[in-house]
């Protein structure tokens, strides 16, 4: 019977959450790494023993993992994260310039091919590859040398690279974002990249309709259909149907269209979810009432999931790497919050269940479907 | 024979428990200490010392014999107590943060 691992990153520490095809009766591991930030963990689609992991802290700096059998014992592997050529610099927060500082490795994403080939998105914004299983280190400096570079200024929880989509139709195609200077796409592996945030609108910035400049929260695909991305910005919930070249607003009827988490349902392409956020300066769900919103028709058209989700005197956020889902015959959702719970759908979201109440606060859910 | 006494955290990451005990050639100082002591134990390199600037990270400080030795010069002789395993070299985490 087909099984799923749901991967967790805390702020103090990693779990792993596993159960049978039901997903009814799960089993905990963890803390892995006690005390330290996991900022996220993912499986190698090549080989779903491997899974590295992204962990930090104040005092000690990045350090990151490998596990070669399924997160049972793990090893370190390098951490040398090296700007290549003169790191220059980009805006700060007054829009005076700022040297580029490696500070943390937000998101990691596995080579759909390789198990040794993984991807990193870090702060300062930059997108680095490991061809050796995360030993070693490259930039893929064609990104941040993009002429607009030097403009790029940090999002309120800094300038990082936290969404890296590949595309399973072209593998010389990714897709990136970074909060705030927006999305970007290679046709070439990763050598020249373009800003894609055509149709993007964004008030707080002094060109609302800037080529870059936009406070991206996340990005998310369908495999089967690559040509089709799904941002939640840090306002507006957007679509494009063209790889990026321009997007659509989709917000519809949602209750706020501020939010960080979104994702796709594994066999419906248009069915999408959102966990809507009160706003900027209140970064916890509207209405005291933890929601996620489906939509079916690929956005605009949102209806409420909340069965088993609490509907009074909730107060929680869910990051943007903080949602996933499992590809089992009838799609899993999970997403985990700020107050440490991670809950789980097994219906698509119709109804939900809390597999977890009281871990620290959760940056990261990916998920591993096992045969 | 030098003592190293490594903050809670960093024993976990290279799996020891209590003091790391290090032979050095020649003098010991913190550069010596802290080449010896990533030699053994490679997964410390970069989470006490920044990888390129070799710079003490900011919330991480060397004390030893009741002294402040974190703005000494990384040449510089440790302490003769240090130097003869008499007393630890203390790497300690700031007291910050949640």
């Amino acid at each position: 019977m087909s099984s799923v691992r749901v991967l967790v990153g805390t702020r103090k520490g990693a779990f792993i959450l596993t159960a049978d095809g039901k997903r009814e009766n799960w089993d905990v591991s963890g803390p892995h790494f006690a005390g330290w930030e996991m900022y996220h963990l993912k499986g190698s689609p090549a080989d779903p023993n491997r899974i590295y992991a992204s962990q930090s802290s104040s005092w000690s700096g990045q350090i990151m993992q490998r596990s070669n059998d399924g997160g049972k014992t793990w090893e370190t592997v390098g951490n040398k994260f090296v700007y290549e050529g003169v790191p220059g610099t980009h805006q700060w927060y007054d829009g005076t310039p700022h040297p580029w500082e490696f500070k943390r490795v937000w998101h990691l994403e596995p080579s759909l091919t390789d198990p040794d080939k993984v991807y990193a998105g870090v702060e300062d914004a930059a997108l680095f590859v490991s061809n050796d299983g995360a030993q070693t280190w490259q930039e893929l400096s064609g990104l941040r040398h993009h002429g607009s570079g030097p403009h790029w200024q940090p999002g309120a929880g800094g300038m990082c690279l936290h969404s890296i989509i590949q595309d399973p139709s072209n593998l010389d195609r990714m897709f990136i974002a970074i909060s705030a200077a927006g999305a970007f796409r290679t046709d070439d592996a990763g050598k020249t990249w373009r800003p894609i945030n055509r149709g993007l609108r964004s008030q707080y910035i002094p060109d609302p309709e800037a080529e870059v400049g936009h406070c991206v929260h996340h990005i998310a695909m369908h495999r089967a259909r690559p040509n089709v991305l799904f941002m939640q910005k840090h306002w507006d919930v957007m679509r494009t149907d063209n790889a990026g070249d321009s997007w659509q607003e989709i917000s519809g009827n949602l209750p706020t269209d501020f939010g960080f988490a979104i994702d796709v349902h594994a066999h419906e392409p248009d069915t999408i979810y959102v966990a809507p956020i009160k706003s900027d300066s209140e970064h916890f769900v509207p209405d005291g009432k933890l929601r996620v919103f489906r939509s079916r028709t690929g956005g605009n058209e949102w209806e409420a999931l909340t069965k088993g989700l609490p509907q009074a005197n909730c107060y929680v956020n869910v990051l943007r790497d903080a949602m996933a889902v499992d590809s089992l015959d009838e799609c899993g959702v999970y997403f985990g919050t700020s107050g440490g719970q991670v809950y789980a759908s097994a219906n698509a979201g119709d109804s939900w269940t809390p597999i977890v109440r009281d871990l620290p606060g959760v940056l990261s859910v990916e998920t591993q479907t096992l045969p | 024979m030098i003592r190293v006494e490594l903050p809670p955290h960093l024993r976990g990451l290279a799996h020891v428990s209590g003091e790391v005990k290090l032979d050095i050639q020649g003098v010991a100082t913190q550069r010596s200490v802290l080449d010896a002591l990533e030699e053994r134990y490679p997964m410390l390199r970069g989470a006490i010392r920044d990888h390129i600037t070799q710079k003490r990270r900011p919330f991480l400080r060397f004390f030893a014999c009741g002294e402040d030795l974190s703005h000494e010069q990384p040449d510089a002789p440790l302490p003769a107590a240090v130097a003869s395993g008499a007393e630890p070299l203390l790497i300690v985490g700031a007291i910050a943060g949640g």
